[in-house]
């Protein structure tokens, strides 16, 4: 009876608790979203409200003609791309030698994809941008892509350990038994069974590309070659001063691909730790 | 009967040179950066100044200032983010309807660009047309203010960013960890008749803090290393009142263009850096030895 009534009670604050959290979390995205499609008298009222009396798509035509978005995206686009293909094409090799051979070098590897996670990168940018200028590839997409390639390693080689770990042995010698070479078992055995696990590292190195911006900001010099969230920053002007419609159109639709592809490899990434607690 | 393995090195090279080449060496570069006098756009040579950038560092009080707020930064938000996460961690391990919401909701923070947070907050902080701002007014709580460029609110108003952007991966882990507690032992410890405080005590929270030892230990290194949110938010203002250090090394190297002062800085952030990975392995090592 005693445990019928505080479970009651109980539930009751942990819905309350939960509602706080969903509001916390949730609400910034909807006044973004709510700020986008507002016209500029709605935006100037000294009154916000939360539903657009009157929704308009023009914050986004404007966005356009005042900043180069598409150019922009497609820099995006192709930085992301290569870095992401690249990263995964020369990690899963290393990846399954770390993962299959104990040595001293699967060791050290193990050792600087942790200690890398903690490097302050502006120890690492300045040498970079030193070495980039010599080589005549400041402002150039190909310089980003290479810095994208190895900033993107450390957690690709970690997720790709784990998806090689998940491979049984077993199967790689029973392969073996039956006369398959190393590199045959490798690639008609392991490969296939490794292949969700390189797309979802290859999509996760994709949105930790289309999201940086520290590496973009010091590399690419001219609006033509920049990437999208180092183009956003322009609508921010001087003082701060903006024009929040164009903004936040811009903002929005530059968060949509890194959504998508999110909401498709999540699982994949928190490796299952939510899908346990979470599942619906 | 084991023979060297060659295939180990033709698999490891791909990946092994870039790294060695752009990540290894750069940052050994940049470590003897420090002691030059390295400027943009200087003609004479580079010369060797030995610890002069860090005598100098000792000296420059907007460094200190950077350092501090750092420091303010990045436990003003890994604690509060901590106790929050802990909290819809333990509330996501309940049976409880919306979960599902939760879980979706999480992924925007995690997945949206730090620039597009920080812009998206600047919309929310605006002093007229922000949302937070028109809150207050319909609370009757007073005018609201202008978060981002006051000195008092500035370093408060970005932590509460920080907290909200780092929310999902902190309780997520801490979720994760949860699911390790043996749910056998719940039963038994309600059984014996122990309240929830004591249940947390002594059955979740030892179970759980290897977890938030290590998502703790990240969170603090990663939120020393911060650029983007800040930038974006205040870049750094007013009057330097959210400078953290990378923005202050930032405007160092590519502003001013001191190549060797802002290496140097650099360097007393992987000092400090270490120390913090040091003391957490230390703590790891302790507790396995204890067990």
């Amino acid at each position: 009876m005693t445990t019928l009534r505080t479970s009651r009670s109980g539930r009751a604050g942990q819905y309350v608790a939960l509602l706080c959290y969903l509001v916390f979390l949730a609400f910034p995205f909807l006044w973004l979203i709510s700020t986008a499609f507002k016209p500029p008298r709605e935006l100037g009222s000294l009154h916000p409200t939360w539903i657009p009396n009157d929704p308009t798509l023009a914050n986004f035509r404007q966005a356009f003609d005042e900043q180069p978005l598409l150019q922009a995206a497609g820099n995006s686009l192709i930085a992301a791309l290569s870095a992401a293909l690249i990263a995964v094409v020369i990690a899963t090799p290393m990846a399954y030698a770390m993962a299959r051979n104990r040595n001293r070098l699967s060791a050290a590897a193990t050792g600087w994809v942790v200690v890398s996670q903690a490097f302050p990168f502006v120890l690492v940018i300045i040498p970079l941008f030193l070495i980039l200028k010599n080589l005549h590839l400041i402002n150039t997409l190909f310089g980003l892509i290479m810095v994208y390639v190895v900033w993107s390693l450390p957690f690709a080689l970690w997720m790709l350990v784990g998806y090689v770990r998940a491979v049984p042995r077993e199967l790689e010698e029973a392969a073996s038994v039956d006369g398959a070479g190393k590199l045959r078992t490798l690639v008609s055995v392991t490969a296939p069974l490794l292949a969700p696990g390189i797309v979802a590292t290859a999509l996760f190195a994709f949105i930790t590309a289309w999201n940086e911006f520290f590496f973009a900001l010091v590399l690419l010099k001219t609006p033509e070659k920049q990437t999208l969230p180092v183009v956003l920053t322009h609508f921010l002007g001087a003082e701060g001063v903006a024009d929040l419609g164009p903004l936040a159109a811009a903002a929005f639709l530059a968060t949509m691909p890194s959504l998508v592809i999110f909401a498709i490899i999540q699982k994949r990434i928190t490796g299952g730790m939510l899908t346990g607690a979470v599942k619906s | 009967m084991k023979q060297p393995d060659h295939g180990a090195w033709f698999l490891v090279l791909p990946a092994l040179i870039p790294i060695l080449v752009l990540s290894v060496g750069p940052l050994l570069y940049g470590i003897s950066l420090a002691f030059t006098d390295s400027q943009a756009g200087r003609t004479e040579p580079t010369q060797w100044i030995g610890t002069l950038n860090f005598q100098d560092l000792l000296h420059d009080t907007l460094f200190w200032d950077s350092f501090r707020i750092g420091l303010l930064w990045a436990i003003g938000v890994t604690v509060p983010q901590f106790l929050l996460a802990l909290g819809l961690a333990l509330l996501l391990n309940q049976n409880l309807r919306f979960r599902w919401l939760a879980r979706a909701l999480a992924i925007i923070p995690w997945a949206m660009p730090e620039v597009v947070v920080g812009i998206m907050w600047r919309l929310v902080y605006n002093p007229d047309a922000g949302i937070l701002n028109e809150t207050i007014r319909d609370f009757g709580l007073g005018d609201g203010r202008d978060w981002l460029t006051g000195l008092a609110t500035a370093l408060p108003a970005v932590i509460v960013v920080g907290i909200w952007a780092g929310m999902p991966q902190t309780t997520v882990a801490l979720l994760a960890g949860l699911q390790n507690t043996p749910h056998e032992l719940h039963e038994a410890a309600a059984l014996d008749g122990a309240g929830a405080w004591r249940r947390f005590r002594t059955v979740t929270w030892p179970a759980l803090k290897p977890v938030a030892l290590a998502i703790t230990a990240l969170n603090l290194i990663w939120n020393v290393n911060s650029f983007a949110l800040v930038y974006v938010l205040t870049t750094g203002g007013p009057g330097g009142r959210t400078r953290l250090p990378m923005l202050f090394a930032y405007e160092e190297a590519f502003r001013y263009g001191q190549f060797g002062y802002a290496a140097a800085m650099g360097c007393i952030m992987v000092a400090v850096i270490s120390v913090m990975l040091a003391l957490y392995l230390v703590g790891r090592l302790k507790e396995g030895a204890e067990q």
